[in-house]
């Protein structure tokens, strides 16, 4: 990991951060606000596949948030690779981001496979009890996910937990 | 008369101030919800806002997003003003006089204010500009201050904490 850190921090783009550094506050701030717009737009389908909310069917609040998922998901990325750039040592030594990453690559698969059962055509009525289950499950997982991330991301937990 | 800072000293000193502050747990417990809560606020406004201002989703009805997205925003919103409210009593003290937490009540309030101003002379016309392509000023412009209004609150947020003494 420490070479890992090594090289990152020999690259151009982390040399440049780190020379125009009020850059930082701005990326944290696109980074938790893609971070909120994904908890928002899972949250969103979600209300449906639970049947709290009966608006409209699934699949058509699927295709209405799934734009957003996309957006958030390129922001986060992008802002966070940027932020790794900028202290890579501090963040791929700290144990807390490790887990933040192993979860999120969870999250991402489980998000692509959740707007997948949702895609048009996949789910013939919004009532159909097979393929709504599974994705009232996935869509539940998917929440539970990033918001472990989310946490994670704040860091303090894992410390928490190590000092019981 | 009491000063704000024998206030703030009464209202640390009571069992559940005490609670929190002493407890192992109860702090970070709170602080995870407050910003899981928060995170969920931000995420939803900042997808009206960006509605509003014509930057994403131009093609849906603003009305069906703002419908769909509110009431959860609300419930998010009181959880996150309720553990807010527990976080600041257990250091009422210390949270009444950092300059980084009252500019984010302060900006909380005028965002509040902007969302009201919106929801009683803008949001009322909108079956007008609902899918248009162009959005009127007062719509954008709304959008536009909430979305500044809630960077500001998460930078202050975050801020808060280099100030705590």
């Amino acid at each position: 990991m420490v070479e890992l850190a090594a090289w990152l921090a020999s690259l151009p783009v982390g040399q440049a951060l780190r020379r125009l550094s009020w850059l930082v506050p701005w990326l944290q701030i696109i980074h938790i606000l893609a971070n909120g717009v994904i908890l928002s737009a899972v949250v969103m389908i979600d209300m449906r596949l639970w049947g709290i909310s009966r608006s409209q069917s699934s699949i058509a609040m699927a295709r209405r948030f799934q734009a957003w998922i996309w957006a958030g998901l390129v922001l986060l990325t992008v802002s966070g690779i940027a932020l790794l750039m900028y202290s890579p040592r501090r963040m791929l030594t700290d144990a807390t981001f490790q887990v933040k990453m192993a979860v999120m690559g969870v999250a991402i698969v489980a998000t692509v496979w959740l707007l997948l059962a949702l895609r048009p055509g996949r789910e013939p009525g919004a009532r159909e009890a097979g393929g709504h289950k599974l994705a009232g499950l996935l869509g539940t997982l998917t929440l539970a996910l990033w918001v472990v991330v989310t946490l994670a991301g704040r860091g303090r937990w894992i410390t928490l937990l190590l000092m019981r | 008369m009491l000063s704000i800072k024998e206030l703030m000293g009464l209202i640390q000193s009571t069992d559940l101030a005490m609670a929190i502050s002493q407890g192992r747990g109860w702090f970070p417990a709170l602080e995870m919800i407050h910003v899981t809560a928060t995170t969920f606020v931000f995420g939803m406004i900042t997808i009206v806002d960006l509605r509003l201002v014509g930057l994403l989703a131009r093609g849906s009805a603003i009305s069906d997003l703002y419908r769909d997205v509110i009431p959860l925003t609300w419930v998010a919103f009181v959880v996150a003003a309720l553990t807010g409210g527990l976080l600041f009593m257990s250091q009422a003290v210390a949270y009444s006089a950092n300059i980084a937490f009252q500019l984010k009540l302060a900006t909380l309030a005028l965002i509040a204010l902007n969302m009201l101003a919106f929801r009683l002379f803008v949001y009322p016309g909108i079956a007008q500009w609902d899918r248009a392509a162009a959005i009127p000023l007062r719509a954008r412009l709304a959008g536009a201050i909430s979305l500044a209004g809630w960077i500001a609150v998460v930078s202050c947020a975050r801020w808060i904490a280099y100030l705590m003494i």
